[in-house]
Parts: structure tokens; C-alpha cells; sequence
């Protein structure tokens, strides 16, 4: 029933309802007092250089596909555990080789280094 | 319970979504359109809960929420976003666009129209506090092959990502 | 509901040959991790093997279900209907295992020229092959989907495998954007037909299309008119039709020549599995409605594609393009079996298919192993100027090449002439005598490309005159395509049997 979700509805619509009031009352109390200097980004005290949106490594890639990869793979264990018991050692066996065959993918990227960081 | 605000609830979600989708293809910085992209993902998970479908609303949160946008994010890093910021768009078909835009929405209002009553209404729905329990009934029984082929699936994707992608192999 | 109670030795059996071939790919994977550079070979030898196994394991699922049938029980499901190794399946199968294998007989030295040999082209070969079976045996669309899926991760891969050629990388790019944008297109259209239907099953869906269809007064719906239109365009995309071909010509360009030549035959075959089991077992209640579709779409192939490839200098373009062409052949048989009432039907169009492709195999996978050999140090050797000469630079291989070509053109004593006569036969008999003749008018277009390749290859001289080296496993590949282009064609009737067998 989507009425169970009502209070997480509402959880968020208080969210929604909270963040403009308190911004609005900060903006009413606090002392504004603005300077150039308090707009700079700070950096251990050293004006930073160039762009922060600078191009990242291939590497980094690498290792967010794998984590989808993975990630895939828990939503699969999610639905087996929850029906652990009924499904039985059937249940076991076939996640066992679900599991094997990405075991195998995952001894072969860590042998070839996509793991490594340097 | 009593329902309550059930087409609120759907209204809010839908406008969220279709809301979201906007900003994603009209924001030019990338950053910003994935940030959309996410809100957006996370209300068709909200309706996916309307329709008594908590297990694929968990999905939509876990993958693409969380995995498919840590990955959009990390390949808006890799491209160099500034010059594609300077860079001229040269493929500006708005027309072409804009009217298979309306042909497939007009396509969609008519089977609408026209189609309300033409799925057969046998299937009844599903109680939702059973719903995780009858996909794994389902998965780990009459699909399980398929389920297992889906392992192969997922590991080919780990060896394409790291043949395409390492220096080195 | 739950357990093991669902599924006896026999599930497991009928499965056997998917389950051989996932075990020898991932043994490649872990094998190719501990040896040596230059025993790179092994992997291969070690995925021919795996393909001889599996075919083994195919020949034993035959054995049993002929032991069974004495005992008059029929095993073709498995695992509730969702796996079905009817005749159908089994004949696809043998017909990708032949293009797999051929296939990694002329990758090896390819690769080894290239520098890119690693024991994951061969792996993913294999579980590329694991996907088509699954496409041409599942009888459940979410399977059919996922076989599609995982053949289709491995052939981008595949695609892409010279990772430090720009146009490999280009060509694995687009073909992997509209494979996954078709594969969507595909999904949609079957959700919708699980949505129509209350079920995955194909057998259910056909049984639920003619219950709708019975209930309107046999005029399809707009529900089935949208599903069915986006089912046939993802499947339109897989086999390559005109419109939906854009990206064959540039994923064959780009790919290494032997995934070319893996694409262009069994890739293609698995896609046309799938299209007949859709069309044929799920969709047949539909046949009226999208008979129109594929009259339209087949003629649209055979123009645009044969005249795409008059103009193409590029040999694997130029291949690419009359492979489109051959799709356009086939298409007209689906137009033949369409267009008769079912046990007629089943005879001429849907044989002229499947022989078809049977053909396609040998002498198209033939004429690719040529090109690959062409391939060499300082060569890329996908030029219409690189074949020149090659009478002089390798006679043998230049005939044969010349028999593919012939083959691939249809005439008259060779394999490829049967393909075609089955198809135009079938049209005939269904009363399109149009499209028979404009058929015929194609195939001689396709005479006229496939001759300038041979006259390249006979009249004009040679950039390089130095000897062709061609490997011994490039030889078997050759001779066995040779000897099937050729046995085909001199004793078709045990084929046009087996054909038959198969849709038994």
C-alpha cells in the first residue's frame, strides 16, 4: 500500500517546507557584513590555481564499472536472501555458481592489474 | 489506512520527474544535468512504491541513483568539461527534434486515448508486502537460467570495461 | 512453489552445450593468466576444443531426445519452458559453433600481427556463442533478451579489440550506442507484449495475441500495432535491414577482420534466430500485419544495399554491404512464409532461409578469412587495391576467393545458388511474382560488385608482388569453407533434408 510510505512523504514535504524557513530566518538574524576576501575559495591558506575541473584518469572509470558491476550483483543476492530459507540448498547451489562465475571475472581483473593504483 | 492523496502523491512524482528530465537536457553544465538526473530517478522510484513495487523502487535507488550516476559522474570528470562548455554544438536539428518529439507523443496520447482497457485487466495486483518474495519465487525458479546466463552478462561487462579501458591487459 | 522439485536431469542435459561452453571460457580466462606471451596460441587451441565439446554436447542432446522419442516422450523444454532445443535450436547452434570455430582459426595470426593477442578475444567468443544459443533456443523472452545481451557486450567488445586503432575504437563506439539504443527499442516492444499477454513465454504469447486478436474481430489493436512495430525495428536493427543498417557498414569497417567475419555470419544467424522465433512462434497470430512491414523493409534492404555497394572501395565496406543485401534475400522468404496459411508455408520460404544462411557461412566466413590474410606487417589490407593481383601473390587462395565470390553471387553450381533458389521459389509459389523478379534483378547487381573484386584480383598488378605468407590454420579455415561451398553445392539434397529435419 503506498499509504505505509505516507510518513516518508511527509518526511520529505517537511524537508522541503524546512530548508526555505530556516535560510530565510538565518538571512533575518544574521549581520550581513559581506567582503570579497570571505568569497575566495580557501585552500590551506594558498590562493588556489586553475580550474578544479580538471580531467581525472582513466583509472577511475575502470573502477566505477566495476562497482556497478558489483553493485548488479548484490541486487541479485538482495531477493535470494529474503527468500533464503524457502528456497533451500537449491536456492544455495544456484547462487553459488552465480557467484563462481563472477569470482572468476573477479580473480581475473585483479591478476591483470585493474585493481592497481600505480 | 484509508488511501490518502494517492493522485497528490502521483502528481507531486510525476511533476518531479518530468521537471527533472527538463533541467537534465537544458542545463549546459553536465554536472548540473546529472545532479537533475538523479532527482529525477529517485521520483520514478517514489512511483514505483505507488505501484506496489518496493523491490524495483530499491533498484532504481541502489543502481542508477547510487551506481549509474557515481559512473555518469566519473565520465563527465574524464571529458574535458570546459572546452565541451566553449564548444559549438553542431548538430542542431531542433526541428527534426522537436517533431519526432510530437510524433511519439502524440503516438502515445492516442494509444491512451484509444488503448485505456486494451491490456486485459485478469492480472490482478499484487500485494505489496510479498513483492521481493515473489521476484526471488520468480527468479530463482522458472528464470533461473536466465538468471544465470545473467552472471555470464555481468562478467563479459567486466571484461569489456577493462579490456577497453586499461593501458595495459 | 519453490525448489528443486522444478527441474530434472533432463533440464540440465538439454542445456548442456551452454554449460560446456561457459566452463571452457572461463578456464581460457584463468588460463590465460599464467602463461607465457608466445604460448598465446593455447587459447585458442583450447576455444576450438571447447567448441568441439560443445558441439559434442549438442550431438549428445540429440541422442537422448532420439532415445526418448522411442519411448514416445518428447524432451524439448527445459528449465518451465524457457529453454527449447527443438530441432530448430540445435540446427542454429551447429551453424554458430561452424562460425565460431572458423572464426578463431583465422584470428590467430591475425591478432598476432596486430599485437593484440590475448586470451580474452577468445573468451568472449565463447560466451558471445553462449548468448546465441540462448537467443535461438530460449523460448521465453527474458531469456532471448539476455542471450541477446551478452552476445551482443561481447561483440562491441569484440569490435573493439585493436585498442590502439582509432577506427576500431570509433566503430565499437557506434555499435555499441545503436546496439543499446535498438535493445531498448527491442525491450519496449517485448514489455508491452508481456503487458498485452501475462506472460514472458513465447508460446503463452502467442496463444494471448490470437485470443486479442479473435477478440476484435481479427484487427489488431493499437496497443499490439505499437508493440509489435518496436519489436520488429529492434529486431530489424540486429539483422541490419535497411533503415535500421547504418551501423553494420562502420562496426564491419572498423572491427578487426576476423570479428568481421565472425559478425557478418554468426552474429547475423543468431539475430535471425531470434527474428523467426519472435515472428514465427510468438508473433504468428500477427503475420497479416506485419507482412506489409516486411514486404517494405525487404525491398528497401535490396535497393540500398546493392547500390550502397557499387560505389565502395572498401572491401570489408563492400562486404558489409552485401551482407545487408543477403538480409534483404532472406527477409523475402519471411515475406513467402508470411503469405501462406502454415503447413504449406513451412516448407519453401522458411527452408530458403535457414539453407540460406547455412550457405552464408561457409562462403561469406570464407571470403572474410581471405581478406584477414591480407592483413600483414605494413598492410592493413582492407582496400580494393590490396587485393590486386593477388593471383599472382597467392593463386590458390585467389580461387578460392573467387568460388566465395561466385557463391556469395549465387551461381548456379555453388552453395550460394541454393539459398537463393529456395527463397525465390518460395516467392513464386506464393503468388509475388514482383518481388521474384526484382530479386533476380538485384542479384545481378550483386554479380557486378563481386566481379570487380575478381577482376581486381586477376587482371590488375599487384602493389607488392612478394609472396602472400598464410598460416596453416588460416588453410583449414579456408579449405573447410572451400570444400562446404562447394559439397553444398554439388549435393544439396542432404541439405535441403537437414533444413527440413530442422523444422520438423
Amino acid at each position: 500500500m503506498p499509504q505505509n510510505y505516507i510518513p516518508i512523504f511527509l518526511f520529505i514535504a517537511v524537508v522541503g517546507f524546512l530548508i526555505p524557513v530556516t535560510l530565510v530566518a538565518a538571512k533575518l538574524v544574521r549581520p550581513e557584513n559581506p567582503h570579497r576576501t570571505k568569497l575566495m575559495p580557501y585552500e590551506c591558506g594558498i590562493d588556489p590555481v586553475g580550474s578544479s575541473r580538471g580531467r581525472y584518469t582513466i583509472r577511475f572509470y575502470i573502477v566505477a564499472i566495476l562497482f556497478v558491476v558489483f553493485d548488479v550483483e548484490t541486487i541479485f543476492l538482495f531477493p535470494w536472501a529474503v527468500k533464503f530459507k524457502a528456497l533451500g540448498v537449491f536456492g544455495l547451489v544456484e547462487m553459488l555458481i552465480f557467484l563462481t562465475i563472477l569470482i572468476v571475472g573477479y580473480i581475473w581483473i585483479w591478476k591483470k592489474g585493474a585493481l592497481d593504483w600505480v | 489506512m484509508a488511501p490518502v492523496a494517492t493522485p497528490f502523491f502521483f502528481y507531486l512524482l510525476s511533476l518531479l520527474t518530468l521537471g527533472s528530465a527538463f533541467l537534465v537536457i537544458t542545463r549546459r553544465n553536465p554536472v548540473h544535468s546529472a545532479l537533475a538526473l538523479i532527482l529525477g530517478l529517485l521520483a520514478q522510484a517514489g512511483l514505483y512504491l505507488m505501484l506496489y513495487a518496493p523491490f524495483v523502487a530499491g533498484v532504481q535507488i541502489i543502481l542508477y541513483a547510487g551506481g549509474i550516476m557515481v559512473l555518469f559522474l566519473f565520465v563527465i570528470m574524464l571529458v574535458n568539461l570546459e572546452r565541451a562548455q566553449r564548444e559549438e554544438q553542431f548538430n542542431k536539428q531542433w526541428l527534426v527534434g522537436i517533431l519526432a518529439a510530437c510524433a511519439l507523443g502524440a503516438l502515445f496520447v492516442f494509444v491512451f486515448w484509444k488503448g485505456s482497457g486494451l491490456f486485459p485487466t485478469s492480472l490482478e495486483p499484487m500485494a505489496e508486502a510479498s513483492n521481493t518474495q515473489q521476484v526471488a519465487e520468480l527468479l530463482y525458479g522458472p528464470y533461473m537460467f536466465a538468471f544465470e546466463i545473467a552472471s555470464l552478462l555481468l562478467l563479459v561487462a567486466m571484461i569489456g570495461a577493462v579490456v577497453m579501458a586499461k593501458k595495459r591487459i | 512453489m519453490v525448489g528443486a522439485q522444478y527441474f530434472t536431469g533432463i533440464d540440465y542435459l538439454l542445456s548442456l552445450p551452454v554449460i560446456l561452453l561457459t566452463l571452457f571460457a572461463l578456464g581460457i580466462l584463468l588460463i590465460d593468466l599464467m602463461i607465457p606471451t608466445e604460448w598465446k596460441w593455447m587459447n585458442a587451441a583450447t576455444a576450438l576444443i571447447g567448441v568441439l565439446f560443445a558441439a559434442a554436447g549438442v550431438l549428445k542432446v540429440q541422442l537422448v531426445q532420439r532415445e526418448l522419442a522411442e519411448h514416445g516422450q518428447r524432451a524439448e523444454y527445459a528449465f518451465m519452458h524457457s529453454l527449447r532445443m527443438d530441432h530448430f535450436a540445435i540446427y542454429f547452434t551447429y551453424l554458430f559453433l561452424a562460425g565460431a570455430a572458423l572464426a578463431i582459426l583465422i584470428s590467430v595470426r591475425y591478432l598476432e600481427i596486430e599485437r593484440e593477442h590475448h586470451g580474452e578475444f577468445y573468451a568472449l567468443i565463447l560466451f558471445s556463442v553462449t548468448g546465441m544459443i540462448a537467443m535461438a533456443a530460449g523460448f521465453d523472452i527474458v531469456l532471448i533478451f539476455i542471450g541477446l545481451e551478452l552476445m551482443a557486450i561481447s561483440t562491441y567488445v569484440l569490435v573493439g579489440f585493436l585498442r590502439s586503432d582509432r577506427r576500431s575504437n570509433e566503430a565499437a563506439l557506434k555499435y555499441l550506442l545503436l546496439g543499446a539504443f535498438s535493445s531498448g527499442i527491442f525491450a519496449y516492444g517485448l514489455s508491452l507484449f508481456y503487458g498485452l499477454t501475462g506472460s514472458t513465454n513465447l508460446g503463452d504469447i502467442a496463444d494471448g495475441v490470437g485470443r486479442e486478436m479473435a477478440a476484435h474481430h481479427e484487427h489488431a489493436t493499437p496497443v499490439m500495432i505499437i508493440a509489435l512495430l518496436t519489436t520488429a525495428t529492434g529486431l530489424f536493427f540486429k539483422i541490419a535491414a535497411v533503415p535500421f543498417h547504418q551501423w553494420a557498414p562502420d562496426a564491419y569497417e572498423g572491427a578487426p577482420t576476423s570479428v568481421t567475419g565472425f559478425m557478418s555470419v554468426a552474429v547475423k544467424a543468431a539475430a535471425w534466430a531470434m527474428l523467426l522465433r519472435v515472428f514465427v512462434w510468438g508473433l504468428y497470430p500477427l503475420r497479416n500485419v506485419y507482412l506489409p512491414l516486411v514486404v517494405f523493409v525487404s525491398v528497401l534492404t535490396m535497393t540500398g544495399a546493392n547500390l550502397a555497394a557499387l560505389t565502395q572501395n572498401n572491401l570489408k565496406r563492400l562486404l558489409a554491404y552485401s551482407s545487408i543485401a543477403h538480409v534483404g534475400y532472406m527477409l523475402l522468404g519471411l515475406v513467402a512464409f508470411a503469405s501462406v496459411e502454415y503447413p504449406a508455408a513451412v516448407t519453401d520460404g522458411f527452408r530458403g532461409i535457414l539453407l540460406y544462411l547455412l550457405v552464408y557461412t561457409f562462403m561469406n566466413l570464407g571470403a572474410f578469412a581471405v581478406i584477414t590474410s591480407l592483413r600483414q606487417r605494413d598492410v592493413i589490407g582492407d582496400d580494393i587495391d590490396d587485393i590486386a593481383g593477388l593471383y599472382s601473390r597467392a593463386p590458390t587462395e585467389a580461387v578460392l576467393m573467387l568460388i566465395f565470390l561466385l557463391s556469395l553471387a549465387g551461381i548456379p553450381p555453388l552453395a550460394g545458388f541454393y539459398g537463393k533458389y529456395f527463397i525465390f521459389l518460395s516467392l513464386v509459389e506464393s503468388g509475388h511474382y514482383v518481388l521474384a523478379s526484382l530479386a533476380v534483378v538485384y542479384a545481378v547487381f550483386g554479380l557486378y560488385y563481386y566481379m570487380r573484386i575478381a577482376n581486381a584480383m586477376f587482371m590488375r598488378e599487384a602493389l607488392d608482388p612478394s609472396r602472400l605468407p598464410v598460416s596453416a590454420a588460416m588453410k583449414v579455415a579456408l579449405g573447410v569453407s572451400a570444400f562446404a561451398t562447394l559439397f553444398i553445392g554439388l549435393f544439396p539434397n542432404s541439405f535441403i533434408q537437414l533444413v527440413t529435419w530442422s523444422l520438423s
